[in-house]
C-alpha cells in the first residue's frame, strides 16, 4: 500500500514538475534559449498569490487568478526588456547569462520585500482528500487537484499548439523564423505570446508547489526551476509531450528515491538517471534527432 | 626585440604583465596597511575564481562546449586535498610542503574526475552538454554530503549513513563529517601561493592555445566535422582540454579549502550556483578571451564587496549591472550604436580601410 502511496506522491510532485517544464520547453522550442528565470518566476506568482489571500483577504480562487495574471505580465516584460535586444546576438551563451542575471533581480527583489525568512503559504485547497481501502490509503486534496490541473492544462496545450492559428504560429516560428515571418506571421508577438503562456503556467506550478510544501522564501523557485529544466531535457527539449512524461517520471524517480534507497541521496539519483538516458539517448526521451551537416 | 615577437606573444605579455602588476600593487599596499582587512582577505578568493574563470574559459571559450558543473572539480580538489592535509597535519610539519602535495593530489584527484566525466559527458552536444555537466556537479555535491570518513588505530572507516555507522574504535576521529564536512584544515594559502598559481594557470593554458594541440581544439570548436575529416582525433582533443579545465578548477579547490578553516559543501560554494558564477565571469569577460576573464573574476568579486555600503541593496544592483552589462556588450542594436557614436581606435581603423 504504501507503494501506491509514493507512486501518488511522485505523480503529484512530477505533475508540478511537469507544468514548469512545459513553460522550459515551449521557450526553448521557439527561441532556443534556456530561461533560468523561470524558476524564479514560480515563486513570484507563489508570492503574489500568498500576498492576495493573506493580506487583501481574497478567496484562493481570486488569488490564483492574480498570480497568474502578475506573472503573466512579468514573464513578457522580462522577455521585451532582458531577452529581445540579444535574440540576434553572435553568441547564445549571452541570453543565458542575461537570464542568470535576471533570475538573481527577482530573488534579490523579492528578498528586498518579503524578506528571507520563509513564509507559510496555505493551501489554496480546502478539499481534505479521500481516503480509500479501509482509511489505509489516504490522498490529499491538493495531490488529487495537481494531478488533474496537471492534466488539464497538457491536453489544453496540445490542443492550442496543434489546432488554433497562434498555436501553429508558434510551431512554424519554432522550425524557421525567417520563413514563418515571410508568411505573414507577427514572429515578437508569438515569443512573447510563448513567454506569457510558459509564465502563467509558472504562476499555477508556484501556488500548486507551495501549496503541497507550504514554506516560501526567496530562493523556493531555484531547486524545482533546475529539477523542471533537468525534466524537459530529460523528454527531450523543445517537446510538449516530452516535457510532460520528463516532468511525471522525474517526480516519480525522486520519490522512490526519497522513500526506498536514501532521502539524502535523492537529488544525485535523479541526475544520474538523467545522466544515464541521455548517454542512451542522447536527445532525450522524445527529442528530435538532428541530422548534422557540413 | 619586441618587433619579432609574434601578436600572441605580445598579447600574452601583456596578460602576465597585468597580473604581476596587479599583484605587485596589492601585495605593497598590503605591507603599507592602507588597505581594509576585508579586502586583503579577498586576496585569496580573487585568485581562486581567476583560475576557475581561466580554466572554464578552456572549455567554453577555445573547446566550444557549455560546461555548467565546473564548480564540481573544484570541490573534487578542494575535499581530496583537505582529506589529505587534516590526516597528515602532524605527520608532515613543514607547510609549505605538505600543502605542494596537497595540491598534487587535489588536481591529480580532479583530473582523474575529469577524465571519467569527461568520457560520457563529451559525446553530447550543446545544452544537452550543459545539462549533464550540471548533473555530475550537483551529483559530486550531494555525494560529499554524504560521505563519512573516520580514522583510528585500524586504519579507515567509510560511511554514507552516520558516525555512528562508522564503528571506530573509541580513539578513531572523524575525518570527514558528512554535511558537515571538513573541519581544521591547515590555513596553508595565501595572496602569494594564488598569485604563482594563477602564473601557473596562465601558463598552461596560453601555451596550450598557441600550441599544434590547441590549434586542433579550436578546429573542433570551429568545425567539428571538417576538424574530424582532416584527421583531428575529436575525442582525444576533446578530452584533453576538458581534462586539463578540471585539473586546474581542482587546483583552485586547493586553495578554497585551504582557506577556510571549515570546508563544507552546499549550493553557494559548490552547487551550480557557483558554476554559473564562474560561467558569468568567463562570458563577461569574453568568451575564448583569457584576459577578459582574469578582469571579469577580479571585477565581479569585487563589485560585491565594493557595494556593501548600500547594504540590502547590493546583490539587487548587482544583478542589474550583470544584465545591463550583457544588453551593452552582445545585443547587436547596442554595438551597432556604440560603433556610430563611441569611437573606438579600431573601430577607426576599419572606417579607413
Amino acid at each position: 500500500m504504501s507503494f501506491i502511496s509514493y507512486l501518488i506522491n511522485g505523480l503529484s510532485l512530477g505533475s508540478v514538475y511537469a507544468i514548469i517544464a512545459l513553460g522550459y520547453t515551449m521557450v526553448y522550442g521557439i527561441a532556443k534559449m534556456l530561461n533560468f528565470a523561470h524558476g524564479d518566476v514560480i515563486m513570484i506568482g507563489a508570492y503574489t498569490a500568498l500576498i492576495a489571500m493573506t493580506q487583501a483577504g481574497m478567496p484562493p480562487i481570486i488569488g490564483v487568478l492574480i498570480a497568474v495574471c502578475v506573472c503573466t505580465l512579468l514573464g513578457i516584460v522580462i522577455e521585451r526588456i532582458a531577452y529581445k535586444p540579444l535574440r540576434n546576438a553572435s553568441s547564445s551563451l549571452a541570453v543565458l547569462i542575461t537570464a542568470i542575471g535576471v533570475s538573481y533581480l527577482l530573488q534579490n527583489i523579492a528578498l528586498l520585500i518579503f524578506g528571507a525568512n520563509a513564509q507559510t503559504f496555505q493551501s489554496v485547497i480546502k478539499w481534505k482528500g479521500i481516503s480509500l481501502a479501509g482509511g489505509k490509503l489516504n490522498i490529499s486534496g491538493e495531490t488529487i487537484v495537481t494531478i488533474v490541473v496537471c492534466l488539464i492544462i497538457m491536453a489544453a496545450l496540445i490542443t492550442f499548439v496543434q489546432k488554433t492559428k497562434p498555436g501553429q504560429a508558434m510551431r512554424a516560428v519554432s522550425e524557421d523564423k525567417g520563413a514563418a515571418q515571410l508568411m505573414g506571421i507577427n514572429v515578437n508577438g508569438t515569443i512573447a505570446l510563448t513567454f506569457a503562456i510558459g509564465s502563467a503556467l509558472a504562476a499555477i506550478a508556484g501556488v500548486l508547489l507551495c501549496s503541497a510544501y507550504p514554506s516560501l522564501t526567496p530562493y523556493t523557485g531555484a531547486m524545482p526551476g533546475i529539477k523542471a529544466f533537468v525534466a524537459a531535457v530529460f523528454g527531450g527539449i523543445g517537446s510538449i509531450p516530452g516535457a510532460f512524461i520528463g516532468g511525471l517520471l522525474l517526480g516519480v524517480i525522486e520519490i522512490f528515491g526519497k522513500a526506498y534507497i536514501s532521502s539524502q541521496m535523492a537529488d544525485a539519483i535523479v541526475f544520474a538517471v538523467l545522466i544515464i538516458v541521455l548517454l542512451v539517448k542522447p536527445t532525450g526521451l522524445l527529442g528530435k534527432k538532428i541530422q548534422e551537416k557540413v | 626585440m619586441l618587433k619579432k615577437m609574434t601578436k600572441n606573444t605580445k598579447s600574452n605579455l601583456i596578460t602576465y604583465g597585468i597580473v604581476i602588476v596587479a599583484f605587485v600593487v596589492m601585495q605593497t599596499l598590503i605591507s603599507a596597511g592602507s588597505i581594509s582587512s576585508l579586502l586583503e582577505g579577498l586576496m585569496v578568493p580573487i585568485c581562486i575564481y581567476v583560475i576557475l574563470a581561466v580554466s572554464l574559459n578552456l572549455v567554453v571559450g577555445i573547446l566550444g562546449e557549455l560546461s555548467l558543473g565546473h564548480a564540481g572539480f573544484m570541490c573534487v580538489g578542494a575535499f581530496s586535498s583537505a582529506f589529505f592535509s587534516k590526516c597528515m597535519r602532524d605527520v608532515i610539519t613543514v607547510d609549505i610542503v605538505r600543502f605542494l602535495l596537497a595540491l598534487l593530489i587535489g588536481i591529480v584527484t580532479a583530473a582523474v574526475f575529469g577524465i571519467l566525466i569527461g568520457i560520457p559527458v563529451l559525446r553530447l552536444k550543446g545544452d544537452y552538454l550543459a545539462i549533464v555537466t550540471l548533473a555530475f556537479g550537483e551529483i559530486i555535491k550531494n555525494l560529499v554530503n554524504v560521505l563519512y570518513i573516520g580514522k583510528d588505530a585500524n586504519g579507515f572507516h567509510f560511511s554514507t549513513k552516520d558516525v555512528m555507522a562508522l564503528n571506530m574504535e573509541a580513539d578513531g576521529t572523524v575525518i570527514v563529517n558528512g554535511p558537515q564536512g571538513i573541519t581544521g584544515t591547515p590555513k596553508d594559502a595565501t595572496f602569494l601561493i594564488g598569485f604563482i598559481l594563477i602564473l601557473i594557470t596562465l601558463f598552461i593554458v596560453l601555451n596550450l592555445i598557441n600550441s599544434r594541440d590547441g590549434r586542433a581544439i579550436m578546429s573542433i570548436r570551429d568545425n567539428r566535422i571538417a576538424a574530424e575529416s582532416v584527421g583531428i582525433n575529436v575525442t582525444k582533443y576533446k578530452l584533453m582540454a576538458f581534462t586539463i579545465s578540471a585539473a586546474l578548477a581542482g587546483a583552485a579547490g586547493v586553495l578554497y579549502a585551504h582557506n577556510l578553516s571549515t570546508l563544507t559543501a552546499n549550493t553557494n560554494n559548490f552547487g551550480y550556483n557557483q558554476s554559473i558564477m564562474i560561467l558569468v565571469f568567463v562570458v563577461l569577460g569574453g568568451i575564448g578571451n583569457i584576459r577578459g576573464s582574469i578582469i571579469a573574476a577580479v571585477v565581479l568579486t569585487l563589485l560585491p564587496e565594493l557595494l556593501r555600503g548600500l547594504d540590502d541593496y547590493r546583490m539587487l544592483i548587482y544583478a542589474i549591472v550583470l544584465i545591463v552589462m550583457m544588453l551593452f556588450n552582445w545585443a547587436p542594436k547596442v554595438i551597432e550604436w556604440r560603433e556610430r557614436h563611441l569611437r573606438f581606435g579600431r573601430r577607426k581603423k576599419e572606417a579607413v580601410e
